[in-house]
Protein backbone atom coordinates (compact mmCIF):
# COMPACT_ATOMS: atom_id res chain seq x y z
CA UNK A 1 0.00 0.00 0.00
CA UNK A 2 1.27 3.22 -0.75
CA UNK A 3 0.69 5.82 2.08
CA UNK A 4 2.83 8.20 1.02
CA UNK A 5 1.03 11.42 0.10
CA UNK A 6 2.48 14.06 -2.23
CA UNK A 7 2.51 17.73 -0.20
CA UNK A 8 0.37 19.26 -2.78
CA UNK A 9 -2.74 16.29 -2.14
CA UNK A 10 -1.53 16.61 2.05
CA UNK A 11 -2.53 20.32 2.13
CA UNK A 12 -5.62 19.72 0.56
CA UNK A 13 -6.27 16.80 2.66
CA UNK A 14 -5.47 18.88 5.91
CA UNK A 15 -7.34 22.04 5.49
CA UNK A 16 -3.91 24.08 4.97
CA UNK A 17 -4.24 25.37 1.44
CA UNK A 18 -3.99 28.93 2.99
CA UNK A 19 -6.85 29.00 5.05
CA UNK A 20 -5.75 30.57 8.71
CA UNK A 21 -8.45 29.73 11.33
CA UNK A 22 -8.74 32.28 13.88
CA UNK A 23 -8.87 30.09 17.52
CA UNK A 24 -12.60 30.07 18.89
CA UNK A 25 -14.23 31.11 15.28
CA UNK A 26 -15.36 28.59 13.27
CA UNK A 27 -14.02 28.39 9.44
CA UNK A 28 -17.94 29.23 8.61
CA UNK A 29 -17.78 32.44 10.53
CA UNK A 30 -14.76 33.73 8.42
CA UNK A 31 -16.55 32.39 5.16
CA UNK A 32 -19.69 34.22 5.70
CA UNK A 33 -17.88 36.93 5.97
CA UNK A 34 -16.87 36.89 2.50
CA UNK A 35 -19.26 39.02 0.29
CA UNK A 36 -21.29 37.23 -2.49
CA UNK A 37 -20.39 33.58 -1.43
CA UNK A 38 -21.95 33.93 2.50
CA UNK A 39 -25.14 32.08 1.22
CA UNK A 40 -23.71 28.94 -0.25
CA UNK A 41 -20.79 28.47 2.37
CA UNK A 42 -21.91 26.14 5.30
CA UNK A 43 -19.95 23.45 7.37
CA UNK A 44 -20.91 20.31 9.24
CA UNK A 45 -19.62 18.20 12.38
CA UNK A 46 -18.29 14.78 11.84
CA UNK A 47 -18.21 12.65 15.23
CA UNK A 48 -17.52 9.30 14.78
CA UNK A 49 -17.33 6.01 16.82
CA UNK A 50 -18.87 6.63 20.39
CA UNK A 51 -19.04 3.27 21.14
CA UNK A 52 -21.74 3.56 23.76
CA UNK A 53 -21.91 0.57 26.29
CA UNK A 54 -17.94 0.21 26.00
CA UNK A 55 -16.59 -0.05 29.53
CA UNK A 56 -13.00 -0.95 30.54
CA UNK A 57 -9.37 0.74 30.85
CA UNK A 58 -9.01 2.86 27.48
CA UNK A 59 -11.60 4.91 28.87
CA UNK A 60 -11.92 5.56 31.90
CA UNK A 61 -15.04 8.11 31.76
CA UNK A 62 -16.57 5.87 28.76
CA UNK A 63 -20.23 7.32 29.98
CA UNK A 64 -19.02 10.82 30.09
CA UNK A 65 -17.21 11.66 26.62
CA UNK A 66 -20.24 11.13 24.27
CA UNK A 67 -21.79 13.86 26.76
CA UNK A 68 -18.83 16.33 26.77
CA UNK A 69 -18.65 15.92 23.11
CA UNK A 70 -22.21 16.87 22.90
CA UNK A 71 -21.37 19.89 25.09
CA UNK A 72 -18.47 20.81 23.11
CA UNK A 73 -20.47 20.74 19.83
CA UNK A 74 -23.31 22.81 21.53
CA UNK A 75 -20.84 25.20 22.57
CA UNK A 76 -19.47 26.59 19.20
CA UNK A 77 -19.83 29.89 18.54
CA UNK A 78 -21.47 28.98 15.30
CA UNK A 79 -23.37 26.22 14.89
CA UNK A 80 -23.10 23.74 11.98
CA UNK A 81 -25.64 23.22 9.53
CA UNK A 82 -26.17 19.43 10.34
CA UNK A 83 -24.14 16.93 12.53
CA UNK A 84 -23.00 13.58 11.04
CA UNK A 85 -22.33 11.01 12.98
CA UNK A 86 -20.43 8.17 11.06
CA UNK A 87 -21.36 4.93 12.76
CA UNK A 88 -20.28 2.62 15.72
CA UNK A 89 -22.76 5.11 17.71
CA UNK A 90 -23.09 1.98 20.40
CA UNK A 91 -20.55 -1.14 21.76
CA UNK A 92 -21.68 -4.34 20.78
CA UNK A 93 -23.45 -7.04 22.65
CA UNK A 94 -24.90 -10.28 21.73
CA UNK A 95 -28.18 -9.41 23.91
CA UNK A 96 -30.53 -7.66 21.42
CA UNK A 97 -32.41 -5.90 24.35
CA UNK A 98 -29.50 -4.54 25.72
CA UNK A 99 -28.13 -3.49 22.07
CA UNK A 100 -31.61 -1.61 21.97
CA UNK A 101 -31.25 -0.16 25.30
CA UNK A 102 -27.97 1.10 24.23
CA UNK A 103 -29.17 2.88 21.16
CA UNK A 104 -32.38 4.21 22.65
CA UNK A 105 -29.38 5.98 25.43
CA UNK A 106 -27.55 6.90 22.71
CA UNK A 107 -30.11 8.72 21.10
CA UNK A 108 -31.48 9.87 24.09
CA UNK A 109 -28.19 11.94 24.79
CA UNK A 110 -27.36 13.13 21.27
CA UNK A 111 -30.97 14.35 21.36
CA UNK A 112 -29.79 17.36 23.81
CA UNK A 113 -27.78 18.58 20.40
CA UNK A 114 -28.71 22.06 19.64
CA UNK A 115 -28.31 21.25 16.03
CA UNK A 116 -31.30 19.00 15.08
CA UNK A 117 -30.31 18.06 11.79
CA UNK A 118 -28.63 14.92 12.59
CA UNK A 119 -27.72 11.99 10.34
CA UNK A 120 -26.70 9.08 11.48
CA UNK A 121 -25.44 5.66 9.94
CA UNK A 122 -23.97 2.43 11.86
CA UNK A 123 -21.20 1.24 12.35
CA UNK A 124 -20.40 -3.19 12.69
CA UNK A 125 -20.87 -2.61 16.72
CA UNK A 126 -24.39 -1.39 15.76
CA UNK A 127 -25.23 -3.30 12.90
CA UNK A 128 -23.60 -6.50 12.14
CA UNK A 129 -24.97 -9.11 14.21
CA UNK A 130 -28.36 -8.41 13.00
CA UNK A 131 -27.88 -7.05 9.71
CA UNK A 132 -29.11 -3.41 11.04
CA UNK A 133 -32.37 -4.46 12.22
CA UNK A 134 -32.03 -2.97 16.06
CA UNK A 135 -30.41 0.14 14.48
CA UNK A 136 -33.37 0.93 11.69
CA UNK A 137 -36.32 0.67 14.61
CA UNK A 138 -34.12 3.46 15.61
CA UNK A 139 -32.39 6.11 12.94
CA UNK A 140 -34.40 4.17 9.86
CA UNK A 141 -32.45 3.13 6.82
CA UNK A 142 -28.70 2.48 6.91
CA UNK A 143 -28.17 4.06 3.31
CA UNK A 144 -29.51 6.55 1.56
CA UNK A 145 -28.42 10.41 0.21
CA UNK A 146 -29.49 14.04 0.65
CA UNK A 147 -28.43 17.11 -0.61
CA UNK A 148 -27.59 20.60 1.14
CA UNK A 149 -26.60 23.72 -0.48
CA UNK A 150 -25.87 22.23 -3.58
CA UNK A 151 -23.39 19.50 -2.38
CA UNK A 152 -24.96 15.86 -2.72
CA UNK A 153 -24.33 13.40 0.17
CA UNK A 154 -24.38 10.03 0.41
CA UNK A 155 -24.62 7.61 3.37
CA UNK A 156 -22.91 4.59 2.29
CA UNK A 157 -23.78 1.28 4.67
CA UNK A 158 -20.30 -1.11 4.42
CA UNK A 159 -21.17 -2.75 8.03
CA UNK A 160 -24.86 -4.34 7.91
CA UNK A 161 -23.12 -7.46 5.86
CA UNK A 162 -20.68 -9.30 8.95
CA UNK A 163 -18.69 -10.19 6.45
CA UNK A 164 -17.78 -5.90 5.55
CA UNK A 165 -19.43 -5.90 2.25
CA UNK A 166 -21.36 -2.96 0.45
CA UNK A 167 -23.14 -5.80 -1.91
CA UNK A 168 -24.73 -5.69 -5.28
CA UNK A 169 -27.80 -4.73 -4.31
CA UNK A 170 -26.44 -1.30 -2.95
CA UNK A 171 -23.85 -0.64 -5.24
CA UNK A 172 -26.59 -0.82 -8.00
CA UNK A 173 -28.36 2.05 -5.82
CA UNK A 174 -25.06 4.17 -5.97
CA UNK A 175 -24.57 4.19 -9.64
CA UNK A 176 -28.59 4.74 -9.80
CA UNK A 177 -28.16 7.87 -7.69
CA UNK A 178 -24.71 8.87 -9.45
CA UNK A 179 -26.13 8.68 -12.67
CA UNK A 180 -28.59 11.58 -13.19
CA UNK A 181 -25.24 13.75 -11.62
CA UNK A 182 -23.12 16.57 -13.63
CA UNK A 183 -19.48 15.04 -14.39
CA UNK A 184 -18.47 18.38 -12.09
CA UNK A 185 -20.94 17.63 -9.22
CA UNK A 186 -20.09 18.00 -5.13
CA UNK A 187 -20.28 15.01 -4.11
CA UNK A 188 -19.69 13.72 -0.31
CA UNK A 189 -19.61 10.03 0.75
CA UNK A 190 -19.93 8.90 4.43
CA UNK A 191 -18.96 5.71 5.10
CA UNK A 192 -17.87 3.53 8.18
CA UNK A 193 -15.15 1.26 7.16
CA UNK A 194 -12.89 2.89 4.48
CA UNK A 195 -13.74 2.14 1.02
CA UNK A 196 -9.72 1.49 0.23
CA UNK A 197 -7.63 -1.09 1.53
CA UNK A 198 -6.14 1.04 4.44
CA UNK A 199 -4.84 -1.91 6.27
CA UNK A 200 -6.51 -5.44 5.45
CA UNK A 201 -4.43 -6.72 8.02
CA UNK A 202 -6.61 -5.21 10.71
CA UNK A 203 -10.06 -5.69 8.63
CA UNK A 204 -9.75 -2.01 7.59
CA UNK A 205 -10.84 -1.87 4.75
CA UNK A 206 -14.52 -3.03 2.91
CA UNK A 207 -14.44 -6.01 0.65
CA UNK A 208 -15.70 -4.26 -2.56
CA UNK A 209 -15.14 -1.05 -1.69
CA UNK A 210 -13.03 -0.77 -5.22
CA UNK A 211 -16.61 -1.14 -6.81
CA UNK A 212 -17.69 1.78 -4.81
CA UNK A 213 -14.55 3.95 -5.72
CA UNK A 214 -15.16 2.88 -9.22
CA UNK A 215 -18.69 4.55 -9.53
CA UNK A 216 -17.27 7.74 -8.02
CA UNK A 217 -14.53 7.57 -10.01
CA UNK A 218 -15.76 9.64 -13.22
CA UNK A 219 -16.79 12.57 -11.02
CA UNK A 220 -14.28 15.07 -10.58
CA UNK A 221 -15.50 16.47 -6.67
CA UNK A 222 -15.64 13.75 -4.49
CA UNK A 223 -14.57 13.36 -1.15
CA UNK A 224 -14.83 10.73 1.61
CA UNK A 225 -15.61 10.90 5.24
CA UNK A 226 -15.73 7.86 7.14
CA UNK A 227 -14.81 6.44 11.00
CA UNK A 228 -13.77 3.18 12.11
CA UNK A 229 -10.12 3.14 12.53
CA UNK A 230 -10.38 5.78 15.50
CA UNK A 231 -7.73 8.52 14.44
CA UNK A 232 -7.47 11.05 12.00
CA UNK A 233 -6.23 9.86 8.39
CA UNK A 234 -5.90 11.10 5.03
CA UNK A 235 -5.66 9.25 1.93
CA UNK A 236 -6.31 9.89 -1.88
CA UNK A 237 -7.13 7.40 -4.52
CA UNK A 238 -6.51 8.88 -7.57
CA UNK A 239 -8.34 12.34 -7.36
CA UNK A 240 -11.00 11.37 -4.14
CA UNK A 241 -9.87 12.11 -1.17
CA UNK A 242 -10.61 9.91 2.07
CA UNK A 243 -10.87 11.44 5.52
CA UNK A 244 -11.08 9.52 8.64
CA UNK A 245 -11.88 10.70 12.28
CA UNK A 246 -11.29 10.29 15.59
CA UNK A 247 -13.33 8.88 17.62
CA UNK A 248 -15.17 9.28 21.09
CA UNK A 249 -14.23 6.47 22.96
CA UNK A 250 -10.44 5.40 22.82
CA UNK A 251 -7.55 6.06 19.82
CA UNK A 252 -6.18 2.92 18.07
CA UNK A 253 -2.72 2.70 16.69
CA UNK A 254 -1.61 4.33 13.25
CA UNK A 255 -2.16 0.81 10.17
CA UNK A 256 0.55 -1.29 10.94
CA UNK A 257 2.35 0.16 13.63
CA UNK A 258 2.15 -2.52 16.33
CA UNK A 259 1.84 -6.40 15.80
CA UNK A 260 -2.00 -6.05 17.16
CA UNK A 261 -4.88 -3.04 16.80
CA UNK A 262 -5.40 -2.86 20.37
CA UNK A 263 -6.74 0.66 21.80
CA UNK A 264 -4.15 2.84 22.69
CA UNK A 265 -3.91 3.30 26.45
CA UNK A 266 -5.71 5.75 28.51
CA UNK A 267 -2.81 8.62 29.85
CA UNK A 268 -4.14 10.15 33.25
CA UNK A 269 -1.90 12.96 32.50
CA UNK A 270 -3.62 13.89 29.05
CA UNK A 271 -7.28 12.47 29.59
CA UNK A 272 -8.98 12.25 26.34
CA UNK A 273 -5.95 12.34 24.18
CA UNK A 274 -6.28 11.11 20.80
CA UNK A 275 -10.25 11.44 21.27
CA UNK A 276 -12.18 14.31 18.81
CA UNK A 277 -14.41 15.69 16.34
CA UNK A 278 -14.33 17.56 14.01
CA UNK A 279 -15.75 20.88 11.76
CA UNK A 280 -15.80 20.75 8.06
CA UNK A 281 -16.35 23.42 6.61
CA UNK A 282 -17.42 23.52 2.79
CA UNK A 283 -16.35 27.06 0.47
CA UNK A 284 -18.54 26.67 -2.59
CA UNK A 285 -17.49 27.23 -6.32
CA UNK A 286 -16.40 26.78 -8.47
CA UNK A 287 -16.08 23.51 -7.01
CA UNK A 288 -16.57 22.92 -3.38
CA UNK A 289 -13.26 23.25 -1.05
CA UNK A 290 -13.53 21.54 2.28
CA UNK A 291 -11.18 22.32 5.36
CA UNK A 292 -10.83 20.51 8.10
CA UNK A 293 -10.63 21.78 11.42
CA UNK A 294 -9.92 18.66 14.14
CA UNK A 295 -11.25 19.37 18.02
CA UNK A 296 -10.43 17.82 20.69
CA UNK A 297 -12.37 16.44 24.00
CA UNK A 298 -11.63 18.41 26.80
CA UNK A 299 -11.85 17.21 30.64
CA UNK A 300 -14.26 19.44 32.26
CA UNK B 1 35.32 -61.82 -9.45
CA UNK B 2 32.80 -63.73 -8.28
CA UNK B 3 30.20 -62.59 -5.42
CA UNK B 4 28.93 -65.36 -2.68
CA UNK B 5 25.03 -66.19 -2.29
CA UNK B 6 25.51 -64.57 0.85
CA UNK B 7 26.45 -61.24 -0.21
CA UNK B 8 24.46 -60.69 -3.25
CA UNK B 9 21.53 -61.30 -0.53
CA UNK B 10 23.02 -58.56 1.67
CA UNK B 11 23.12 -56.32 -1.75
CA UNK B 12 19.96 -56.99 -2.60
CA UNK B 13 18.67 -55.94 1.14
CA UNK B 14 20.42 -52.65 1.12
CA UNK B 15 19.27 -51.93 -2.30
CA UNK B 16 15.45 -52.53 -1.40
CA UNK B 17 16.20 -50.79 1.52
CA UNK B 18 17.54 -48.12 -0.45
CA UNK B 19 14.78 -47.99 -2.61
CA UNK B 20 12.47 -47.91 0.40
CA UNK B 21 13.98 -45.16 1.89
CA UNK B 22 13.48 -43.34 -1.25
CA UNK B 23 10.40 -43.74 -1.53
CA UNK B 24 9.44 -42.86 1.87
CA UNK B 25 11.42 -39.16 1.33
CA UNK B 26 9.60 -38.70 -2.26
CA UNK B 27 6.47 -39.31 0.21
CA UNK B 28 6.98 -37.26 2.73
CA UNK B 29 7.91 -34.29 0.47
CA UNK B 30 4.58 -35.08 -1.65
CA UNK B 31 2.40 -35.55 1.46
CA UNK B 32 1.44 -31.08 1.98
CA UNK B 33 1.59 -30.84 6.04
CA UNK B 34 -2.37 -30.16 7.03
CA UNK B 35 -2.77 -28.07 9.83
CA UNK B 36 -5.97 -28.03 11.74
CA UNK B 37 -7.04 -24.85 13.36
CA UNK B 38 -10.33 -24.62 15.38
CA UNK B 39 -12.20 -20.73 15.87
CA UNK B 40 -14.19 -20.16 18.60
CA UNK B 41 -14.96 -16.43 20.16
CA UNK B 42 -12.84 -15.00 19.76
CA UNK B 43 -10.33 -17.09 19.48
CA UNK B 44 -8.14 -19.23 17.04
CA UNK B 45 -6.37 -22.01 17.91
CA UNK B 46 -3.18 -21.94 17.42
CA UNK B 47 -2.83 -18.79 17.06
CA UNK B 48 0.55 -18.97 16.15
CA UNK B 49 1.12 -20.99 12.17
CA UNK B 50 4.80 -22.17 11.71
CA UNK B 51 5.09 -22.79 8.15
CA UNK B 52 8.02 -23.31 5.68
CA UNK B 53 8.75 -20.88 2.89
CA UNK B 54 7.70 -22.27 -0.66
CA UNK B 55 6.26 -25.66 1.22
CA UNK B 56 2.59 -25.90 0.00
CA UNK B 57 0.17 -26.15 3.26
CA UNK B 58 -3.23 -26.80 4.02
CA UNK B 59 -5.07 -25.16 6.76
CA UNK B 60 -8.55 -26.95 7.84
CA UNK B 61 -11.02 -24.81 9.68
CA UNK B 62 -13.91 -25.47 12.28
CA UNK B 63 -15.74 -23.21 14.44
CA UNK B 64 -17.12 -24.50 17.62
CA UNK B 65 -19.97 -21.79 17.58
CA UNK B 66 -21.01 -19.30 15.28
CA UNK B 67 -19.73 -18.25 11.33
CA UNK B 68 -16.16 -17.02 11.60
CA UNK B 69 -13.85 -16.20 8.48
CA UNK B 70 -9.97 -16.28 8.31
CA UNK B 71 -8.28 -13.91 6.43
CA UNK B 72 -4.51 -13.65 5.68
CA UNK B 73 -4.65 -10.32 3.73
CA UNK B 74 -0.28 -11.06 3.07
CA UNK B 75 -0.89 -13.77 1.17
CA UNK B 76 -4.20 -13.25 -0.70
CA UNK B 77 -6.05 -16.30 0.80
CA UNK B 78 -9.77 -16.53 3.01
CA UNK B 79 -12.36 -18.36 3.81
CA UNK B 80 -15.46 -18.74 5.59
CA UNK B 81 -15.77 -20.69 8.63
CA UNK B 82 -19.66 -22.47 9.00
CA UNK B 83 -20.49 -24.12 11.84
CA UNK B 84 -20.54 -28.09 11.12
CA UNK B 85 -18.58 -27.67 7.92
CA UNK B 86 -14.80 -27.99 7.54
CA UNK B 87 -12.88 -25.12 5.42
CA UNK B 88 -9.86 -25.67 3.60
CA UNK B 89 -7.18 -22.91 2.11
CA UNK B 90 -4.46 -24.10 0.17
CA UNK B 91 -1.48 -22.08 -0.65
CA UNK B 92 2.45 -22.04 -0.59
CA UNK B 93 4.19 -19.64 0.98
CA UNK B 94 6.41 -17.42 -1.24
CA UNK B 95 8.15 -15.07 1.44
CA UNK B 96 9.88 -15.78 5.10
CA UNK B 97 8.33 -13.52 8.05
CA UNK B 98 5.42 -13.27 10.70
CA UNK B 99 2.08 -12.19 8.67
CA UNK B 100 -1.12 -11.47 10.70
CA UNK B 101 -4.14 -13.33 10.11
CA UNK B 102 -8.10 -12.39 11.34
CA UNK B 103 -11.62 -13.36 11.41
CA UNK B 104 -12.94 -10.90 8.81
CA UNK B 105 -17.02 -11.83 10.05
CA UNK B 106 -18.02 -9.53 12.52
CA UNK B 107 -18.74 -11.87 15.58
CA UNK B 108 -19.41 -10.33 18.36
CA UNK B 109 -17.93 -8.29 21.47
CA UNK B 110 -14.58 -9.34 21.29
CA UNK B 111 -14.22 -9.55 16.86
CA UNK B 112 -11.19 -7.64 16.90
CA UNK B 113 -8.97 -9.55 19.01
CA UNK B 114 -9.82 -12.49 17.05
CA UNK B 115 -5.85 -12.61 15.53
CA UNK B 116 -2.99 -14.88 15.22
CA UNK B 117 0.34 -14.90 13.37
CA UNK B 118 1.52 -17.49 10.27
CA UNK B 119 5.40 -17.49 10.54
CA UNK B 120 7.60 -18.17 7.68
CA UNK B 121 10.53 -19.58 7.68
Amino acid sequence: MDQAIKRRSFLKLAGLGGAIYVSGLSGWASAAAKAGNAYQDFFFVQLSDTHWGFEGAPNPDARGTLKKAVQAVNSLEQQPDFIVFTGDLTHTTDDPLERRKRLREFKEIVAELKVKDVRFMPGEHDASLDNGAAYQEFFGKTHYSFEHKGVFFIVLDNVSDPAGSIGEQQLAWLAAELQPLPADANIVVFTHRPLFDLYPQWDWATRDGAKAVELLMPHANVTVFYGHIHQAHHHMTGHIAHHAAKSLIFPLPAPGSQPKRTPLAWDDAYPYRGLGYREIEAEAAPKTDFKIVELPVQKG
Amino acid sequence: MTINHKRRLLLAGVGAGGLALSAAAVTAQNQERVIKVVAKKFDFTPGEIRLKKNQPVTLEFTTLDVVMGFALPDFGVRTDILPGTTARIRFTPDKAGQFPFHCDIFCGSGHESMTGTVIVT
